[in-house]
């Protein structure tokens, strides 16, 4: 091939990308504009909420929990060489509630919620479904998408603090039932540590930041995706990948801008 | 899936979701403690106020009774100019003692009231007339090594 061909094909491949960021970012204009239905019908997003939020339940609270009991583990081997094991409280809390809740959560909801919603989105698409809505002059984004979007939204803060909560939990279990950590010095150094604002505020944006992402990545990719078998698959596995991706880009720019003064 | 059970679901979802942030709140973050109240402000010059921080704990007999507001430098006299948040439920005499201490070897840095014992009290925006600087530790072990060698040239 010549280099004129090759530099074509690239010029093709950043232009396409270009284009395909340009609509996804129309296509989230879009959503937010027709977002007023998600909210007059609230049992739309309900449903929504159900389906992303309810059945990721287990996932999420079986992973918090043994998160927090790994984090158990391995701090209190590290912070018992140091003589500092009271501290497991605040090792654990912290990591949870500032950066393990709501990146871990996030990842979890990516794969169990995200690639449901492009899989069905696409399948509607591949099937049609979304053509005939706009046959019947109903607005598939407006009914379909937006519903979609603002339950991740709503669900992903929910999740990530159930999570955290989870996580401390399990740590207190591993650190103060098992390896016999003091109960009372786990507990107040942990509410010395933890700041309402600074961190439990600041966990909860971000969880609610990533909810937007997965959602947005998610109903995008099923409502691009090629209406064929293969296509929707591709775009399954893209909204995993794309959105593992963005949320932890998403999370090192919040953290740099939210821990910058400490 | 009916429409009745998807509501009780989400209420569920969303009444646990919410009781996780409330005990992240209350039981592992501070939310509980005396932050929210009413305060009154006592300003404090100290010639060197080493690493203490805003919203360090202000303390007197090791009690939390206030925070650092804010932390100024006086251009004129070349002095810190810590502003202190007191629980207004806590009156100090005039002759307080405001002195920067560190908790443990190594901890955070606070201040540290020492009471004194006249019978007006401090007002809201008063000065405490009495402080002692932060001890810094590489200024103490300075001196410590000029000690010891100055106790070596003794010997000699």
């Amino acid at each position: 091939m010549s280099l004129a061909g090759l530099l074509r094909r690239l010029g093709a491949q950043v232009t396409g990308r270009i284009w395909r960021l340009g609509f996804a970012s129309r296509f989230l204009l879009m959503t937010l504009l027709y977002s007023g239905m998600a909210l007059r019908r609230l049992q739309l997003t309900l449903r929504e909420i159900y389906f992303t939020g309810v059945l990721s339940l287990i996932i999420i609270l079986v992973s918090g929990l043994f998160v927090g009991m790994v984090l158990g583990l391995q701090g209190y081997d590290t912070l018992q060489r140091y003589g500092s094991s009271e501290a497991l409280g605040v090792l654990v809390a912290l990591s949870l509630v500032r950066e393990l809740g709501p990146v871990v959560a996030a990842l979890l909801f990516a794969s169990r919620a995200g690639s449901a919603i492009t899989a069905e989105i696409g399948l509607m698409k591949a099937t049609e479904q979304l053509s005939a809505m706009e046959m019947m002059a109903v607005n598939p984004i407006a009914r379909v998408v937006a519903p979609r979007f603002w339950a991740g939204v709503v669900s992903m803060p929910l999740l990530a603090a159930l999570f955290s909560a989870l996580g401390v939990i399990g740590g207190y279990l591993v650190g103060v039932r098992l390896i016999g950590v003091d109960e009372g010095a786990f507990w107040s150094q942990m509410q010395a540590a933890v700041d309402f604002r600074q961190d439990i505020m600041n966990g909860v944006i971000k969880s609610a930041v990533f909810g937007a992402i997965v959602s947005w990545i998610a109903v995008f990719e099923g409502y691009d995706a090629e209406p064929t078998a293969e296509g929707v698959s591709r775009a399954t596995t893209r909204t995993v990948v794309t959105s593992s991706l963005a949320i932890l880009a998403a999370d090192f720019v919040l953290t740099a801008f939210m821990f910058r003064g400490i | 899936m009916n429409r009745a059970a998807i509501d009780l679901w989400v209420g569920i979802f969303v009444a646990i979701g919410l009781a996780a942030l409330l005990f992240l709140a209350l039981k592992v973050g501070n939310l509980s403690a005396s932050d929210v109240g009413e305060t009154y402000v006592l300003e404090a010059r100290f010639d060197n106020i080493g690493g203490l921080k805003v919203r360090a704990p202000v303390k007197s007999a090791g009690v939390v009774v206030g925070r650092v507001g804010e932390i100024r430098f006086d251009a004129e006299n070349y002095v810190a100019l810590v502003s202190l948040r007191i629980d207004r439920r806590y009156r100090f005499p005039r002759d307080t003692f405001a002195t920067i201490n560190t908790s443990g070897l190594l901890g955070e840095q606070y201040v540290g009231l020492d009471v004194g014992g006249e019978t007006e009290m401090l007002k809201d925006g008063e000065t405490l007339k009495k402080t002692q600087s932060a001890m810094v530790l590489e200024k103490l072990i300075g001196q410590f090594m000029f000690n010891k060698a100055a106790e070596e040239d003794v010997k000699k």
